[in-house]
């Protein structure tokens, strides 16, 4: 399946680490270094307590929280909500699977999806198979 | 907010197409319109409001352009309900004594420009959010998607409720000659219209139209040396919602809080409401704002609008009786200003005989700006015929 060709993301001061690490495979995810809490999308300052925050590796595991797929789209794509192992609901899409049997509830891993351009990974996710 | 300010002029652009015009020219046209229903002239004007549909810096080059000399202006600009908000700015102005006539402006012309929703995004790099969304495709019908996805699944609510606000719609638009869709749907009409993005139909989403609205706002001792019936602002409320740092919930909206606001500043109950004015920019935004209101229990929306229930004459709650961004226009894709002048039109009695509510007196017109999936705003209004 020929699937949507998505552009490259826009890197400002705040997420150029995170696609650093995306370039070689890893997946942060940012927590508040006075609570602990993790929050999405990352940011400098906690938006619980506006404290410092701290990147940390984050499983890649998660689950459908809401979905949409844009039919009128050529091809169609399938934008997301997935709520993360650690937490937090993050905006994604869902790719490399069937748009057909897509539900709320279904597990779904991460996946570096390389964009037009310089091929810098955005994370997207796959449903997994139980 | 008893006697604080009364809405005195009301007036809706009867354009839906407007290939010859410039946006600020229909801002003139629908400012003189205005003007001239109430009764006041452009000298009579002392606070200004427009807001991101408005060409150039806003209020500081429309002031200019229309001639107007003001003591008071407001850019609140927080989409399509920003102008449900100017009205309770305009009547806290009004109280506060900063000026005593208040203009609001919309328009614009998407359909001849051939923009089919507003720009969700902006290129702008300095938005902090575009960094990490802007590459996934978001558009304006699937972030509105993913609240009906996930209020199906949370509470078993069918395509088929969710079309019934639409047939509702249509059967207000039969009446509206400058309607742009005026056929009569029916429930399978909408779900065999085509998926735009699951689970919403063509036929969920309003149309793209060009045109506009104005409100006039004065306080009570102008208002009362005009020769219109008197609408006063009641209550007012506003409030916005976000991604909360990741904690999102798309079982609820903005109208929660804006709603309970206004409810509370009126002293009035969802059950004391004849009419409502609830901006349709998809049917899953009035079915929110239903709930959100207070009109039923959360969850219960599909059940409530079902069968007719906001059919003006037929059911409990009848909404936009212009037809409104359903059928009727969605002037700049923003439809705030016309939930407004629709209410004004029922409270006065001057809607269409066909669907005007006997005795109105007690309208609401609520309205969602942004994106209803992820930041979004509300603003909520309360209005009493004296």
């Amino acid at each position: 399946m020929v699937e949507r060709a998505i552009p490259s993301p826009v890197i400002d001061a705040e997420s150029a680490p995170f696609y650093a690490a995306a370039r070689e495979g890893r997946f942060l995810v940012r927590r508040c270094t006075e609570t602990g809490r993790f929050h999405w999308y990352p940011r400098a300052l906690c938006p619980f307590s506006l404290k410092e925050t701290e990147w940390v590796e984050a499983s890649g595991r998660g689950a459908i929280y809401s979905y949409s797929v844009m039919r009128r789209a050529d091809p169609p794509y399938a934008i997301a909500y997935v709520r993360l192992e650690e937490g937090p609901v993050m905006l994604t899409n869902i790719v490399e699977s069937d748009f057909d049997a897509l539900a709320v509830g279904q597990k779904v891993g991460l996946v570096f999806v390389p964009t037009a351009g310089e091929g810098t990974p955005v994370p997207c996710f796959r449903v997994v198979r139980p | 907010m008893q006697e604080g300010a009364f809405i005195v002029g009301a007036f809706e652009h009867p354009t839906r197409k407007a290939p010859d015009k410039t946006i600020a020219q229909l801002h003139a046209e629908v400012a003189a319109g205005a003007l001239a229903d109430a009764g006041l002239t452009p000298a009579d004007v002392d606070g200004y409001f427009c807001s991101g549909d408005a060409p150039g810096m806003g209020p500081l080059t429309m002031a200019d352009y229309l001639g107007l000399r003001v003591r008071h202006y407001d850019s609140t600009d927080v989409g399509g309900c920003s102008y449900i908000a100017h009205v309770a700015h305009a009547a806290q102005a009004i109280a506060a004594g900063k000026c005593n006539v208040a203009l609001i402006t919309l328009a614009g012309r998407p359909r001849s420009e051939g923009l089919t929703t507003m720009p969700v995004r902006t290129a702008d790099e300095r938005n902090p959010d575009s960094t990490w969304e802007n590459h996934f495709g978001i558009q304006t019908v699937n972030m509105y998607a993913m609240v009906a996805m996930r209020h199906m699944y949370e509470f078993g609510t069918t395509p088929e409720q969710l079309a019934w606000i639409k047939v509702a719609a249509s059967h207000h638009a039969q009446h509206n000659p400058n309607a742009m869709l005026r056929d009569v749907v029916s429930v399978e009409d909408v779900v065999n219209s085509p998926l735009v993005a699951d689970p919403l139909h063509r036929l969920d989403c309003c149309v793209v139209s060009d045109g506009g609205g104005a409100l006039v706002v004065a306080r009570p001792e102008v208002a009362r040396e005009l020769k219109r019936p008197l609408v006063a602002v009641r209550g007012c409320g506003e409030s916005l919602k976000g991604t909360f740092g990741g904690e999102v919930d798309l079982t609820w909206s903005a109208a929660r809080a804006s709603g309970a606001g206004a409810f509370a500043e009126a002293g009035v109950t969802p059950a004391d409401i004849k009419y409502a004015s609830i901006y349709d920019s998809f049917t899953i935004t009035v079915l929110m704002q239903i709930e959100d209101l207070g009109f039923c229990a959360k969850g219960e929306g599909g059940r409530f609008v079902a069968d007719g229930n906001l059919i003006s004459g037929i059911g409990r709650l009848p909404f936009n009786t212009d037809g409104g961004g359903l059928c009727s226009n969605h002037p700049a894709n923003r439809g705030g200003v016309t939930k407004v002048i629709e209410a004004v039109r029922q409270a006065r009695g001057e809607a269409h005989p066909a669907v005007q509510v006997k005795n109105a007196d007690l309208v609401i017109a609520s309205g969602i700006g942004g994106l209803l999936g992820a930041r979004h705003a509300s603003a909520t209004l309360i209005l009493e015929r004296h």
